[in-house]
């Protein structure tokens, strides 16, 4: 909760902010919304399943991400996405590393 | 919004420049502003004597002086803290309304953890959000300070603005490879002289990002100095004229952009898997997004691992509609970025047209 105003503290991540001035809010109808979203989930998976991952949406709230032998964990956001991810696949996701960006110019064809 | 109420969110400024470098000065002029005058300071102290305090000239209900030391490490609670007991009493109007914070830091101080307080507190970021980081250099002295203290590179690398001052007393010849040093460590923050008699005060952090009359105007300047900087190094690299790292400078800054307009949902994911795994070493990054099914475009602005919430902009700043991305980073290769942003974001192995 917010200290100052007593507002419960929401999700705010930067891809998904909440909506205040100025502030860029993708789609403000709900159909469209949750469309993002299960675009979002494919997107991802494109790029967890270079590790050996799944993701899946939880309650069009959050998203559960899997290893392959079933182990899972609860993730809220793209924030704590990456960080779980790299627990759950005990290594490191770097985008920057040559082997993954090679791998993924391949998944892109 | 009505004239006597707080702003939903009040930027929060920082000056920021090493030791003896005219923070202070600036600090003054800035205050004596009229268009400044709804102003708190923070002011940090470093050591027993409050040294900086005594060359300001107005103390007053809305300045804070914080007194634990240095800000970059023992203090960050208590700036937290400063800037909730502010909040507060300007709730309570025990103090006058204020818009706009500004703390001046230490010279010894790195920026860096200044910022990320700022947005990462659970509570602030309700509240308060990052304006504008003016850093001052010193023309005499600035450059054996970037040769010598890291915190020196760190500031003038993470700044919106660096305002050169005692150029008036510097050797001739002195100022142009200053300015050279500035322009490649962090081309997106224009340079200004602290004695130009048209310097205005208040403007150096009356508009920022957020600023929706003055965004258009700020995002055009972040990318200007930072692609002319660009494409002058290549031609030197094309013609052997200069060495660009002759100073070592381990934070460099690069540019580029890219003609197709990008898909959101693929940014976002690998920009904060990047800052994930290397937001340590990016100080900041700046873009300007065409994204599809947008006809404006998004302006992204991140401090390490943090990113601002992404601004829409009413309309693109220039005839150039081209996604444009300016990163300062510390060693981080600009080749390996660009090839995995075409990678993951434009979905293909081709990589980027540079500049």
């Amino acid at each position: 909760m917010c200290a100052l105003c007593g507002v419960l503290g929401g999700k705010d991540h930067w891809t998904e902010p909440l909506r205040r001035e100025g502030v860029y809010i993708r789609f403000s109808d709900p159909a469209a919304r949750r469309r993002e979203r299960a675009r979002r989930i494919a997107e991802a998976n494109i790029i967890v399943a270079l590790f050996g991952l799944t993701l899946s949406d939880w309650q069009a709230d959050s998203y559960v991400l899997a290893t392959r032998t079933g182990k899972s964990e609860l993730v809220a956001d793209l924030a704590a996405l990456w960080p779980t991810a790299e627990k759950l696949a005990g290594r490191r996701l770097d985008p920057l590393d040559p082997d993954t960006i090679e791998r993924r110019e391949r998944a892109n064809g | 919004m009505v004239d006597n109420a707080a702003p939903a969110f009040t930027p929060v400024n920082l000056i920021t420049g090493f030791l003896g470098s005219g923070k202070t000065t600036l600090l003054n002029r800035m205050l004596k502003s009229p268009k400044l005058a709804d102003t708190a300071v923070l002011i940090n102290e470093f050591g027993e004597v409050g040294l900086d305090h005594e060359l300001i000239e107005r103390i007053d209900e809305n300045t804070v002086l914080l007194q634990s030391g240095c800000l970059c490490c023992t203090i960050r609670g208590e700036l937290a803290d400063a800037i909730k007991a502010l909040h507060s009493r300007r709730a309570r109007g025990e103090v006058p309304l204020y818009r706009r914070l500004l703390i001046e830091s230490t010279g010894l101080a790195d920026p860096l953890p200044i910022l990320t307080t700022i947005a990462a507190d659970p509570s602030l970021r309700h509240h308060y959000r990052l304006g504008v980081v003016v850093a001052t250099i010193d023309a005499v002295n600035g450059m054996s300070q970037l040769d010598s203290q890291p915190e020196s590179r760190k500031q003038a690398a993470v700044a919106d603005r660096l305002v050169l001052t005692k150029t008036d007393i510097a050797a001739p010849g002195e100022t142009e490879p200053l300015l050279a040093r500035l322009l490649r460590l962090n081309p997106s923050a224009p340079v200004r002289y602290a004695i130009d008699p048209d310097l205005d005060p208040s403007a150096l952090i009356g508009d920022d990002l957020f600023d929706l009359e003055a965004k258009s105007r700020e995002v055009a300047l972040w990318f200007d100095e930072a692609f002319a900087e660009a494409r002058s190094r290549d031609h030197n690299h094309a013609h052997h004229r200069h060495d660009p790292n002759r100073h070592g400078d381990d934070i460099r800054a690069f540019a580029f952009s890219f003609d197709t307009p990008i898909n959101w949902i693929a940014f976002g994911l690998w920009m904060s898997m990047l800052l994930n795994r290397h937001g340590d070493s990016i100080l900041r990054v700046k873009g300007l997004l065409a994204l599809e099914g947008e006809a404006a475009p998004v302006a992204i602005h991140a401090v390490q691992q943090l990113v601002h919430a992404p601004t829409h902009l009413p309309r693109w700043p220039s005839s150039d509609r081209r996604t444009r991305l300016v990163f300062i980073a510390k060693g981080l290769d600009e080749t390996t970025v660009r090839r995995s942003f075409a990678a993951f974001v434009l979905g293909q192995s081709a990589g980027s047209r540079r500049i």
